[in-house]
């Protein structure tokens, strides 16, 4: 009953997200990430890897929640769909590295609470790829990501319009997923 | 990059609001349909479809009732076959198999028993074998390139979808082409001509 509350809840912010709503947007992905990285430890443990490889995969799977977003039906459960794009990320992580593991079909409704604290450490996750980026995508994504920017600093800084800065931040991430998704083992 | 920093920076990204799937698959498939349409019109010996329209009677009564049966609601596409071929007011309730089956039947009806096995085959199966799959390349590239853009659950399924209704595409645009059903129904005298039921009863 826990999980179904927590899915209409998730399903109401992510509808408010795709409605253009950042905030609530922001707030789904902060409740999404325990959940994410819980099911990632969960999974990568057996194959012996480290807490910072779950890191690299939450951090993946938010990039392809993000990138993906329209094709979440807004009538449907949020729940399966979250579940479909989590096993699928992790079955790339656990190919990439060359492993053949059977993967047990995840219930995030049996929460694990200890998913909450991030790495200090982190050896693997996106920011290594983001010296790939087009130089005016990379300056951008660096900006608003590291340097926590908003897009209205980015403009000032940058003197770009505002249409500017968005696609170059949305390439940017595009390209950072899809640079996750060729990566070499 | 911590996570939190990266949640930011997708939260910042929240406004670029992606299309729905619906649009870039109606753009992708207009190119695919196109490409695969232009080969059939090259390769078809009588497919100089835009120029010999008028010469080409069976070529534009099979495209209007494909575009019709794709088109019409089941009612309409109905009563239009069976006033095609003549037949009694058809029933009230009526679904899209009724005007393939009665093509099928009247097929029948024309032709001797002796010739069902040839006539059903017809007498250019392998040039149809080959040429289905080669029509259905452009659409399934199409198809594929839209469903990289959504999450399927059962990416297997999705496929396997995806090449069903490309070798639909390919089929009745080979249909429109195909001498063997060329001379459907012509020897019962009935005017009206179906493309070939196959693609008819897939789509």
């Amino acid at each position: 009953v826990r999980g179904e509350e927590q899915e209409k809840q998730w399903a109401l912010l992510m509808r408010a997200g795709n409605a253009g709503d950042g905030d609530s947007y922001r707030r789904l992905l902060l409740l999404l990430t325990p959940v994410l990285r819980a099911n990632a430890r969960r999974g990568l443990a057996p194959a012996g890897m480290a807490d910072t490889d779950a890191e690299d995969v939450v951090q993946e799977n938010l990039l392809a929640i993000h990138l993906k977003r329209q094709s979440w039906d807004e009538e449907a459960p949020f729940g399966p769909w979250l579940r479909a794009i989590a096993r699928h990320k992790m079955i790339d992580a656990l190919r990439r590295r060359g492993r053949r593991i059977t993967l047990p079909v995840d219930d995030f409704s049996e929460v694990l609470t200890d998913g909450g604290a991030e790495p200090d450490m982190l050896v693997a996750d996106v920011g290594r790829h983001l010296e790939f980026l087009p130089p005016g995508q990379r300056t951008i994504v660096q900006a608003i990501a590291i340097d926590g920017a908003s897009i209205a600093d980015a403009v000032a800084r940058f003197s770009m319009t505002n249409g500017a800065v968005r696609v170059a931040l949305h390439r940017g991430l595009s390209a950072l997923a899809r640079k996750f998704r060729t990566e070499e083992p | 990059v911590k996570t939190d920093d990266l949640i930011r920076a997708l939260a910042a990204d929240c406004a670029t609001r992606p299309m729905s799937l619906r649009r870039p698959f109606t753009m992708a498939m207009i190119p695919g349909v196109a490409i695969a349409f232009a080969f059939i019109s090259r390769f078809s010996d009588r497919g100089r479809i835009f120029w010999g329209c008028s010469r080409n009677r069976d070529f534009c009564l099979r495209c209007a009732f494909l575009f019709c049966s794709l088109h019409l609601p089941h009612d309409w596409s109905c009563v239009l076959a069976s006033r095609a071929l003549k037949f009694a007011a058809p029933p009230p309730a009526c679904d899209r198999s009724r005007p393939a089956g009665a093509g099928i039947l009247a097929e029948l009806l024309s032709v001797p028993a002796g010739l069902w096995s040839q006539k059903l085959i017809g007498t250019n199966a392998l040039v149809c074998l080959k040429s289905i799959p080669f029509l259905g390349l452009a659409p399934l590239a199409a198809i594929l390139f839209c469903l990289r853009q959504g999450a399927p659950e059962h990416p297997a399924l999705a496929g396997a979808a995806a090449g069903l209704l490309a070798g639909a595409i390919g089929a009745a645009l080979y249909a429109t082409h195909c001498r063997t059903i060329r001379r459907f129904l012509s020897r019962s005298g009935i005017r009206w001509r179906l493309p070939s039921s196959p693609p008819l009863a897939l789509f």
